[in-house]
């Protein structure tokens, strides 16, 4: 039954996706009778617009993207990481966070797994910050408000920064401040011996990775969407350039420190940094905030001060917050 | 039979505990359940994605909440 409604609906999905704006024109001047100027409809407009593109490319990605996941598993990226040297490690670790499926509730033991074959510390932490801050419903945001040339610069700056980081990390050699049970662990024996799922169990991977995911992130999608349309409508230009300019330089890790908290609605913030880009904030500084609400999750870090010391938590949102700044400095410059 | 979820208490790991009991309750078979949360001991039966499921101290499933009826099969195995 399943399998006939994707079939169905897939070229729906796709149908819609190309009339868009024509749907869009119709139910705003059309249905509702919107005059065709003005804030109110302009705000309307974009909301209704924004909704359609956003949630049609979700509902497609995260489809493909659950389905190209079931050809990864945590044990076989750990096993692909073991023994490998600290730079080569980074970058694999790095890319493998980005296809491995995760959920920050996996992530201690996840980290018990990685430490317990071996896996140094600094590639462990590349695939912790990779995993989270390159997924695909920030990249189908980003790509679907900014560009695909945003998408891009946001993927390659992630990697850059989980691969240095990582690597920082490993040359620090901060193996004294991980909790001590965690040595004293054993990791038992992977029982679980999963057969390769057939062609109809990845397709029912990818439906249960749409229902969960957007399950959980479309009340901040559409409230994102939402602020961002009241701000594109009625927010004058250049009245963030003019609130940037007052900031100054320190704009950047200001942006980064309010990010931080924000971690539960990172699907909301990009359609509202993309509003607020249009008023004039600079794309570096709002580049820097959507990492830092996107990559540093407040939970996530509560769950690791089981296996981590405070000092070496400390460390880790030093360096990535301080990636996540540079990159935001960088981009205000050269753009 | 005895089974045991494994997990930190994340909305999924309370998903799959609760179609595990109904699945139990619908193949009218007894069973003793019980839960780990303990990350020490979760390790130790080599389970890196939470949750999962254990069946007579086998681990039977990890990192998903799987389907109703995939569930049944599963656990009609360990009957």
């Amino acid at each position: 039954m399943q399998k006939k409604l994707v079939v169905f609906l897939l070229p729906v999905l796709i149908f819609i996706y190309i009339f868009k704006e024509n749907i869009s024109d119709t139910l705003v001047y059309t249905l509702f009778r919107f005059p065709r100027e003005g804030n109110l409809s302009d705000t309307i407009w974009f909301f209704i617009n924004t909704t359609i593109k956003v949630f049609l490319l979700l509902l497609i990605v995260i489809f493909l993207v659950g389905i190209i996941r079931s050809f990864f598993s945590p044990e076989k990226t750990r096993k692909s990481l073991e023994g490998k040297p600290l730079l080569v490690g980074n970058i694999m670790a790095s890319l493998l966070g980005i296809v491995t499926p995760f959920c920050s509730c996996s992530a201690i033991p996840l980290f018990l797994g990685f430490v317990e074959s071996g896996i140094p510390l600094g590639v462990t932490f590349s695939f912790l910050i990779a995993a989270p801050l390159i997924n695909e419903v920030a990249i189908i945001m980003l790509f679907q408000l900014f560009g695909w040339k945003i998408a891009v610069i946001y993927i390659l700056s992630g990697l850059s920064i989980s691969i240095i980081s990582g690597w920082i990390i490993g040359k620090l050699k901060l193996e004294k401040w991980v909790a001590d049970w965690v040595y004293n662990t054993h990791f038992g024996e992977t029982q679980l011996v999963e057969e390769t799922p057939d062609f109809y169990q990845r397709i029912n991977f990818g439906l249960t990775a749409v229902k969960e995911i957007i399950s959980k992130i479309w009340p901040y999608v559409i409230l994102g969407i939402f602020i961002g349309a009241l701000i594109h409508g009625y927010v004058p230009e250049d009245f963030m350039a003019s609130l940037i300019k007052k900031t100054g330089w320190y704009s950047v890790p200001l942006s980064v420190l309010i990010g931080i908290p924000l971690y539960s609605c990172s699907a909301g913030a990009i359609p509202i940094a993309s509003a607020l880009i249009e008023k004039g904030v600079p794309l570096g500084t709002a580049l820097a905030f959507m990492m830092s609400v996107i990559g540093i999750s407040l939970p996530e870090l509560v769950m690791l001060k089981k296996v981590l010391k405070i000092p070496l938590i400390l460390t880790f949102i030093g360096i990535l917050a301080t990636g996540i700044i540079i990159v935001g400095y960088l981009f205000n410059f050269i753009l | 039979m005895n089974i045991k979820i494994l997990g930190s208490g994340c909305s999924n790991c309370n998903n799959l505990e609760k179609i595990t009991h109904q699945v139990v309750k619908e193949l009218n078979i007894s069973a003793e359940f019980s839960k780990e949360s303990d990350f020490s001991k979760i390790a130790s039966y080599g389970v890196m994605k939470t949750p999962a499921l254990v069946i007579n101290e086998k681990v039977v499933l990890t990192g998903r909440v799987p389907s109703k009826n995939e569930l049944k099969e599963i656990i009609s195995k360990y009957v």
